[in-house]
């Protein structure tokens, strides 16, 4: 087996030094009746016979590199300059362990601030730390964050929240004397003021809103900062981070905590993970924020220095009284996300959100052209929209497969008031050619 | 130089008007849609990113890359971390289109083969551990450990058992598993071990009652040491009606050679980022499959990956009982996929000589090294021992130390000050894809840092000399954070103005 170097002689020699007789020797401590059980495990393979093995496993799937693809509903399909995946390669960054020795760590250390300063820049909040599972992941310890801080017991999403993430919360909150609230949207998918305001109790520690929300709506949040903080609460927000170059920031809004999912941010689509999720907070929140945090401090020299710092909140230090369970987060993909917003600079970042809007824009007004296809083209969005069809989502779906097209996210799953709705999304990566051949294959349903 | 003593962020190399990356000119329509958009939605805060070319921040990049040690340049005895070796083949497999490019919402028709792999790996693990059924969506160990808390609660909630409050854990364990028990509402008690670093059977029936939900386990412990009384201890806790949760942390010795299901554990973590060599990434992302017993199936976190009867794989999204949805999609499908590949190659075969190395490796050390320092508990040991440094204190030196002084000399520090029963803990775990030439050189810098601490301890105080820096000041990072960019201008402008903020 090519990854172990120990021979039959290294190992004789070595279980002689140990003082033992045979590596059965070595097992004495364990129950003779739990040893040795028998595995069902295949023969193992050469490289080539793995490499072979997966080509026709994989060769089963159709990606979206054999379709034409308008999946979004929180996981995109950007482009990536090749140069994220060079760096990230490095053995030097994916080999590596958590930076508990700073000396051996500067590489990891480093990146994970300027990953943190690029988050604080896109949200406008002041701390974020080196990230989180993922956006659902984050937004359900962003919740216990705001009830705990809080002391309250009441958290209020919008219906309109990622599925996902509600889901996610329900999971966190089932058995703690916490409850999750929603109030609803309207028909234009944007949330119901009225119904927010009417669940805004002296219970209520917190609210999230996504913009875009998950229909792909940048809502108004005018004046629901000031509403909260009234009352007491803190103001969540979970954002698509290309949508924060061009439309307000969590922190232009007022809100204490933004969360949401980095995938956009230079990862692959890569079935769902690994992602990440960004987390970052207002500074009076900076001792309750979960995860690890990276500062700058001095070396015994005087020279800068990156070091995990504000541990007294974590696992390891703190056990059962840590501010959350988590141990690791996503640094290759703290990485790849400090990558590729480098690589995009200040011009970068914000081309490519303006490219989004083209395409989505564009795609919406093609598609309102066709009759039995209903968008509203008045709504402010980023990259994605509602479409509903007079026809079953499933017919069409059909249809487009002849095209090898993949048409979009089926909403009466997660919705089912929401009959022959789909969202659509559309990214940067669509040129006018893709788009057009999108609503002539519609125009055929 | 071969390592840049450049520590200036990228914002501190940007220049105004340079990119990394170039994006298409070609628009579809003929106004900006941000034109048609409220004033009042739009960003108007300065959006303050660094700008580099291509070239400038490939190198930013590639010169951090090299201040770091890594498993592929360094040896990493990091006790509980299980630094193996993370096989290339791997990243091959996930760099393949037919796996990056797939999208989470993409029918199940089109991605059969990615759930033939989830499908197969959950076999294997199955196998492995002696488990009835493993979900793969937890996205780490310490979210595992929380999904496996989840599944506690569910179980005693579905059968009138919603009073028990209490977990136990020994003392010696990792600190997610407190962590995780007190993050949904548990009561935590911690168990003394005993003098031989095990579970003290005494004092677990002490605290053991009918408020006990479950027994938090490492197996071997984080001593390295087999908990032999194993078969007793998992009797007395389902004789109360509580459950084991085994820690799969330290999984890798036991390859093939026990399964945490037959010792009796109900509800089992893995770490793949452990045991199956997927890369740590400089902290995560990690993979954190759960397995349990057939009683607990039924409160298995969504979606459950199910085989038809005509053999297609399908996602069941409604199971009643389950504790519900943990993350977004289907776990680190990345790292599932890795793992599968790890087991792929190494087969039936490959997985024994994984335990059989670990063990060899670790105990040889242990015997090499006990001659120049005492072992924590001196028995035979399982993939990782525990050294303390307790003597050296009259000299000044303290665990932290010895780990700076390994730095210097090339090698990874062990894990320090670890685990907490152990006064001047240093914790080794040599795993199996070392070399006895590496497990050689090692124990030759040990040897010469027991000599340094009789003769001349200053030298370890004062290491790392030839790394980026030397020791950091933790304190001043902590009293005084600079956690941004713009916190370090901040910083740099009060310095200019001779303004104090200590």
């Amino acid at each position: 087996m090519h990854f172990h170097p120990l021979t039959d002689a290294d190992k004789d020699e070595m279980l002689k030094e140990i003082g033992v007789s045979g590596f059965n020797d070595l097992l004495q401590g364990i129950p003779s009746v739990l040893r040795h059980p028998k595995l069902d495990i295949p023969a193992g393979l050469s490289e080539f016979e793995v490499q072979n093995l997966l080509k026709e496993r994989l060769g089963l799937n159709q990606s979206q590199s054999d379709l034409l693809s308008f999946l979004g509903g929180g996981s995109y399909d950007h482009f990536i300059p090749s140069a994220v995946a060079q760096i990230i390669s490095r053995n030097e960054f994916y080999t590596a362990y958590t930076p508990y020795q700073p000396e051996a760590s500067q590489g990891t250390l480093q990146t994970i601030f300027e990953y943190q300063s690029l988050i604080s820049e896109l949200t406008g909040l002041d701390v974020a730390n080196a990230s989180h599972y993922d956006g659902a992941t984050a937004v359900a310890e962003a919740v216990l964050l705001a009830l705990r801080h809080t002391g309250r017991s009441k958290i209020l999403v919008s219906s309109s929240l990622h599925p996902h993430y509600r889901q996610t919360i329900r999971t966190y909150l089932k058995g703690t004397p916490y409850i999750m609230q929603e109030f609803a949207f309207d028909e234009n998918g944007q949330f119901s003021r009225e119904d927010f305001m009417k669940h805004l109790d002296p219970q209520v520690g917190g609210a999230i809103f996504q913009t875009p929300n998950f229909f792909g709506v940048v809502e108004n949040l005018m004046g629901v900062s000031e509403s909260l903080h009234e009352a007491g609460a803190l103001l969540i927000m979970a954002s698509h981070p290309l949508s924060l170059s061009v439309f307000k920031s969590p922190g232009e809004w007022g809100a204490d905590v933004a969360v949401g999912e980095g995938q956009p941010l230079g990862l692959t689509t890569q079935y769902g993970g690994p992602y990440l999720g960004y987390f970052a907070v207002a500074r009076s929140l900076m001792r309750k924020i979960p995860g690890r945090l990276v500062g700058i401090t001095q070396d015994s020299k005087g020279r800068r220095a990156y070091v995990l710092t504000l541990k007294a909140r974590e696992q390891d230090i703190r056990r059962e009284r840590a501010s959350s369970n988590i141990c690791t987060n996503q640094a290759l993909c703290a990485l790849t996300a400090c990558v590729y917003m480098t690589l995009m600079g200040t011009l970068g970042i914000r081309e490519v959100a303006e490219i989004n809007l083209d395409r989505a824009y564009y795609l919406r007004a093609e598609i309102s052209k066709l009759p039995g296809f209903h968008v509203n083209v008045n709504l402010p969005i980023f990259n994605e929209f509602v479409v509903r069809s007079d026809k079953p989502f499933a017919r069409i779906s059909e249809i487009l497969k002849s095209h090898l097209i993949l048409p979009g996210i089926n909403l009466d799953e997660f919705y089912p008031e929401m009959k022959n709705h789909f969202l659509v999304c559309a990214t940067e990566t669509k040129t006018k050619g893709d788009l057009d051949r999108y609503v002539e294959a519609l125009s055929q349903c | 130089m071969l390592i840049s003593t450049d520590s200036r962020t990228s914002f501190e190399k940007s220049k105004p008007g340079r990119r990394g990356a170039t994006l298409t000119s070609s628009r579809c329509l003929d106004y900006q849609p941000v034109q048609k958009i409220s004033e009042s939605l739009l960003r108007k805060q300065v959006l303050l990113f660094p700008e580099l070319t291509e070239p400038e921040a490939v190198r930013h990049f590639v010169s951090l890359s090299k201040k770091n040690y890594s498993i592929d340049t360094q040896f990493y005895p990091l006790g509980s971390c299980t630094m193996k070796y993370n096989p290339k083949v791997n990243e091959w497999a996930a760099g393949l289109d037919k796996f990056s490019a797939l999208h989470p919402f993409q029918p199940e028709e089109t991605v059969q083969g990615m759930l033939s792999i989830f499908y197969d790996l959950e076999q294997y693990l199955k196998t492995i551990t002696g488990m009835d059924a493993f979900t793969l969506q937890p996205a780490a160990g310490a979210h595992g450990e929380l999904t496996g808390i989840m599944l506690v609660r569910a179980y005693h909630n579905a059968t009138g058992q919603g009073h028990r409050s209490k977990v136990l854990v020994p003392d010696s364990s990792h600190g997610t598993n407190p962590a995780s028990a007190a993050l949904f509402g548990y009561r935590v008690v911690e168990l003394k071990t005993n003098d031989r670093g095990r579970v003290d059977l005494e004092v677990l029936l002490e605290n053991l009652d009918d408020d006990t939900a479950c027994l938090m386990l490492t197996n071997p412990n984080t001593l390295g040491l087999f908990e032999e009384d194993i078969l007793e201890i998992t009797k007395q806790v389902h004789s109360k009606g509580a459950l084991l949760y085994y820690d799969g942390a330290n999984l890798n010795p036991l390859l093939g050679i026990a399964r945490p299901g037959d010792m009796g554990f109900d509800i089992v973590h893995l770490n793949l980022h452990k045991t199956f060599s997927t890369p740590h990434g400089g902290g995560g992302p990690g993979s954190g499959p759960v397995g349990v017993k057939k009683r607990l199936i039924p409160f298995l976190p969504l979606p459950v990956l199910e085989k038809t009867a005509a053999g297609k794989f399908t996602w069941n999204k409604d199971a009643p009982q389950s504790i519900g949805r943990v993350k977004s999609f289907y776990g680190n499908a990345g790292m599932l996929l890795r793992a599968y590949v790890y087991i792929r190659s190494l087969g039936l075969e490959g997985i024994l000589k994984c335990s059989e190395g670990a063990i060899v490796n670790a105990n040889y050390l242990r015997k090499k090294l006990k001659k120049y320092f005492p072992v924590a508990i001196d028995e035979t040991c399982m993939h990782e021992f525990v050294l303390t440094l307790k003597f050296a204190t009259n000299k000044g030196i303290h665990a932290g130390d010895i780990g700076k002084r390994l730095l210097e000399l090339g090698f990874h520090a062990p894990t320090v000050h670890f685990p907490l029963v152990v006064e001047e803990a240093l914790m080794i775990e040599p795993t199996e894809t070392e070399s006895k030439e590496t497990l050689d050189e090692f124990i030759e810098a040990m040897i010469a840092i027991a000599r340094e601490i009789e003769e001349d301890p200053k030298v370890i105080l004062d290491a790392p000399r030839n790394l980026p820096i030397a020791r950091p000041d933790e304190v001043l990072a902590a009293r005084k954070p600079i956690l941004s960019y713009r916190d370090l201008v901040r910083e740099k402008a009060l310095q200019s103005d001779g303004v104090s903020v200590s």
